[in-house]
């Protein structure tokens, strides 16, 4: 095991390497654009005296090094602000304060990604289901009509904007069947039933987008695999196709699987905008996309920040499923 | 009943009629082998038995009953019921045949369970019990390993395990040696030899390797084309071939106990008489003079026999020693290397080495020192030693000219020097798992000879020949070219590589792919560049108009030429064959080693042949150095390692390769088994 431990820490030090790298790019592009941050912060109506105190409040006369270097520092140990009339202690791991009100980026995430995670989990299963389920079928029943009637849905799945899915579910089954209430996010810990009633519409409406790339995915991996010489192997020594297909064709198509589930994962916990915009789920997604129009950068920052460390954990845990699923592979 | 029955079979992909017309019977427990170039359909009517070609769009006709089962009529349940249970296959490579993901026994265990209805936990010692019975260490333990974590042999015989886990009573074996090493594949014919012995399985053996079939099999089929060619006893096939295909099949076989036949003109001088060869090889003494024709170029006469004469340097420590010293102590020690001279044909050297022959052979030997002596210091002695002892000495009477080719030769032969490797040391990974693939190999290739290296798979000898094309650094050591150091790769250096069908981009045509190295050194004009092209394809064999083809278009005897019109494309002095021909059938494999040996006449090329096969080293080498494990255990003159073998290694891998004779064959497997059991 004490491969897996290496392999644990070379991957968290990596991890934290590149949350840094996307910090620091992240920081500059923001912080370093032109646009006077204090002003729209203050209000079109404010005057340069409070202009100015703004600027002073928020450090925006720092050099940006200093400034990025106390955002680090806040991370780690936490930092003190001062919000002109108090001094607010915000413990670590603190990502700074919003700009525009006077909640900390930290809180703020904290009330948003449960919204997402709820959201993407869901439909991370919902899409497993029903793409690989749909690649194995299509690459099982290979030309023959349902072959092609399931390649045909996964087509239209793919080339269908979500929004339009979405708004389609969502006139269809809450407006005119009156089968599910509108949607609505109630949060896990306050009643498991009404969130996963709510949430229903919206892991399907994700998964349909996404299942489609799986599904695709799966039969071209499938058929690859189910053209090696092992399976030639066991369709010799009398083995059923059943077994072949869903034991030893399965298990030498799950790596792309796997990549590609890592990657979708990740950049849905923030890239399900028009998911949650649609739904009216106060996600990371939607709240990230406000900040960046009301110029609020520390929660852009912190956002971006926090989808990136998703991003990287997702694919680390792709990485030891990799090597659970094939054994050759080394974690190095 | 027979076991096998095929009456009228035919297999057609398409337009393609694979297999036309082919009837055979299998009695039980007897061994058959179908003997045939690729593509002679004989893989095809190896799955046609277990009824594999359905639903693949292949048409089947005429009848096919094996074990009872009309294989035609039987349902998939009834198919499934005779796969495995019945009749048991084993395929080519071990390694894709087994799936990657799985441990080994359970997937015996999965194939068991299929067929019987045990528990699990019954089924995992039943395949532990086969696993033991084909000769894995430690059964209980490796049943668990993954297929990545055996080796080619122990894979093989994971997949035998497999077949034998339902006691079938018919084995088919599509090529089970040919992916496997010389030795490998002998401990795994001994196997299948006594599965049979025991059991008393019927045996279909599925080859392009005639050896093989001498080995294992009552009687044999020769395919052509999807039919028939000749079927007979074994001894009847390879003794006394009645069909002329059978006779150019056998013909092409390399063999590993004929020594090398010059190729080309001169072959017939040669063969003229024995007692021709000696003033051949002086020929190519004073030839050496002149420059030019290199001491070496001459594939002629004097490579293949008198050959000895200038390449005899080539002697490890060990074998250098005794032969050097015995040369300076006395004239006895010089007519023993006349001796060496004579191996091939004894005739020659007793009746017509003078003694000033043999010194000529000394000082040649002592010259080429360098040569792929791996431990200098006692070589050195040697060659310290040879010129003060039989040069100088009691030869002093010996006639003037004689002294001269001497001389001759020598200089001639450590002036032709193109390449020469010192110390060559590569090494892969890093830290605890660092390990040298080639560890301090030396070796000096002169002009228009060849060099075979030959090795089993993971002996380093690929990773040598990329180091001397400089496709690879070494690690510690270097590679001389005409006497100068060099870092990257050399346009005078070429390779030809081993998989004609990989070494090939499949998007450009087979002309683009020649003009590489010309565009690559800078030549511009587009007509010119054709004109070149057209000219190497002629040259090898191949027509100009192919420029614009692709290579799927060509079979894998073409592209092996294709890659090597691209290897000369780059004008080399030198090129490294890496396998040139180990993908290819034997009769393509005779024609792209002549083709080869003409070139290299012609060009005055120097070849590295870089082989697992011992025969065909044999056929083309003028000087053989055996690797084992990154080092030269052996080297010298060809006829010498395989006359008189001295590292136990090169014996044990030449007492491995098939024979064609049925008889020798069983006398080798005995020699074998004694060996084993000892």
């Amino acid at each position: 095991m004490s491969g897996f431990a290496g392999f644990a820490l070379r991957r968290a030090m990596g991890a934290v390497i590149t949350l840094l790298a996307i910090s620091v790019i992240i920081y500059v592009v923001f912080y370093a654009t032109p646009g006077n941050v204090a002003q729209i912060t203050c209000g079109p109506r404010c005057s340069p005296e409070q202009v100015h105190q703004v600027a002073q409040q928020l450090k925006l006369d720092d050099p940006l090094y200093l400034r990025y270097w106390h955002f680090l520092e806040g991370i780690v140990v936490g930092q003190d602000y001062s919000t002109g009339t108090s001094v607010e202690h915000c413990s670590a791991p603190c990502l700074g304060q919003s700009y525009q009100s006077d909640q900390q980026v930290t809180q703020i995430i904290l009330t948003k990604l449960p919204v997402s995670l709820s959201l993407v989990v869901g439909a991370m299963v919902l899409w497993l289901l029903m793409g690989v389920g749909t690649g194995v079928l299509s690459a099982w029943r290979r030309g023959r009509i349902s072959e092609r009637a399931l390649t045909g849905l996964t087509l239209a799945g793919i080339s269908t904007p979500v929004f339009v899915i979405g708004l389609l579910l969502m006139i269809v089954i809450c407006g005119q069947l009156e089968l599910l209430p509108f949607p609505e996010y109630v949060s896990l810990t306050d009643d498991p039933e009404q969130w996963a009633w709510g949430l229903l519409l919206p892991w399907f409406t994700l998964a349909l987008s996404e299942a489609a790339y799986f599904a695709r995915l799966t039969r071209a991996s499938m058929l690859e695999t189910l053209a090696e010489d092992h399976i030639r192997t066991f369709r010799a020594y009398g083995v059923g196709e059943r077994s072949l297909v869903g034991r030893h064709a399965l298990r030498g198509a799950l790596a792309p699987i796997i990549a590609l589930n890592a990657n979708d994962f990740g950049s849905a916990v923030g890239g399900a905008v028009l998911i949650e915009s649609l739904f009216g789920l106060p996600g990371i997604g939607q709240e990230l996309v406000h900040a960046v129009n009301v110029v609020d950068l520390p929660v852009v920052v912190g956002m971006v920040l926090v989808i990136g460390f998703f991003v990287v954990l997702a694919n680390a845990v792709a990485d030891v499923l990799y090597a659970v699923a094939d054994r050759r592979v080394v974690l190095t | 009943m027979s076991l096998v029955q095929v009456t009228d079979l035919f297999v057609e992909f398409g337009d393609l009629r694979a297999v036309d017309g082919l009837s055979f019977r299998l009695e039980q427990g007897a061994a058959l082998a179908l003997v045939g170039e690729s593509g002679s359909g004989k893989s095809t009517v190896a799955s046609a038995l277990l009824g594999l070609h359905r639903g693949t769009g292949a048409r089947v006709g005429g009848s096919i009953e094996v074990a009872g089962t009309d294989v035609q009529q039987a349902s998939d349940d009834e198919l499934r019921r005779l796969r495995g249970a019945k009749a048991a296959m084993v395929f080519q490579d071990p390694l894709s045949s087994l799936d990657p993901y799985y441990a080994i026994g359970d997937q015996i265990a999965e194939v068991y369970r299929v067929h019987t209805r045990v528990s699990r936990r019954a089924a995992r010692a039943r395949a532990v019990e086969v696993l033991d019975r084909v000769g894995i260490p430690d059964a209980p333990r490796r049943s668990r390993s993954r297929p990545h974590e055996f080796s080619g042999g122990m894979r093989q015989r994971a997949l035998i395990a497999m077949a034998l886990a339902c006691e079938p009573a018919l084995l088919i074996a599509d090529e089970p040696t040919t992916a496997l090493d010389v030795t490998v594949q002998a401990q795994i014919l001994d196997l299948l030899h006594a599965l049979r012995e025991e059991t008393g399985m019927g045996l279909l053996l599925v080859t392009h390797d005639v050896g093989v079939a001498a080995e294992s099999v009552d009687e044999v089929l020769v395919m052509r084309h999807g039919r028939v060619v000749e079927h007979a006893p074994v001894a009847d096939v390879l003794e006394a071939p009645t069909e002329a295909y059978t006779r150019t099949l056998l013909a092409a076989v390399p063999r590993v106990d004929v020594r090398r036949t010059p190729p080309g003109a001169l072959s017939e001088s040669v063969t003229g008489g024995s007692g021709s060869l000696l003033p051949d090889a002086s020929a190519e003494g004073r030839k050496a003079l002149s420059p030019g024709a290199g001491a070496a170029v001459p594939p002629e006469g004097a490579s293949g026999h008198g050959g000895v004469a200038f390449s005899g340097d080539l002697a490890p420590g060990a074998r250098a020693v005794p032969a050097g010293a015995g040369a300076a102590v006395s004239p006895e020690g010089v007519s023993g290397d006349g001796g060496v001279l004579s191996s091939g044909s004894s005739v020659q050297g007793a009746r017509d080495v003078p003694s000033g022959e043999g010194s000529a052979v000394s000082p040649g030997r002592a010259s080429g020192d360098g040569g792929v002596v791996s431990s200098g210091a006692s070589a050195r002695a040697a060659r310290a030693d040879v010129p003060g002892g039989p040069a100088e000495g009691p030869e002093a009477d010996s006639p003037a000219t004689g002294a001269e080719n001497a001389r001759g030769v020598s200089a001639g032969a450590s002036g032709d020097v193109v390449l020469e490797a010192s110390g060559l040391r590569r090494e892969f990974g890093r830290g605890k798992r660092a390990f040298a693939a080639v560890d301090d190999v030396s070796l000096t290739l002169r002009r228009g000879e060849t060099l075979g290296i030959v090795g089993e798979s993971g002996s380093g000898k690929t990773t040598l020949g990329r180091m001397l094309v400089g496709l690879l650094q070494p690690t510690t050591g270097e590679v001389r070219y005409e006497g100068h150091a060099r870092v990257g790769v050399n346009p005078a250096v070429q390779m030809v590589f081993q998989d004609p069908v990989s070494s090939l981009n499949p998007r450009r045509s087979v002309g683009e792919s020649i003009a590489d190295p010309l565009r690559a050194r800078g030549e511009r004009d587009e007509r010119g560049i054709r004109r070149r092209v057209t000219e190497l394809l002629e040259r090898v064999g191949l027509e100009g108009a192919h420029y614009d083809r692709y290579p799927h278009e060509f079979s894998g005897g073409q592209r092996q030429r294709v890659g090597i019109a691209r290897a000369l494309a780059a004008d080399p002095r030198v090129i490294v064959c890496d396998e040139p021909v180990s993908a290819l059938d034997v009769t393509t494999q005779a024609q792209v080693v002549a083709l080869l040996g003409e070139l290299q006449r012609e060009l005055g090329l120097a070849l590295v042949f870089v082989a697992h096969d011992l025969a065909v080293v044999r056929q083309v080498s003028d000087r053989v150095a055996v690797m084992r494990r990154g080092r030269i255990v052996e080297s010298g003159p060809a006829d010498e390692v395989y006359g008189t073998p001295q590292d136990p290694y090169t014996k044990q891998l030449l007492a491995a390769v098939p024979a064609l004779d049925p008889q020798v064959a069983a006398r080798r497997r005995a020699a074998r088994r004694e060996l084993a059991a000892a």
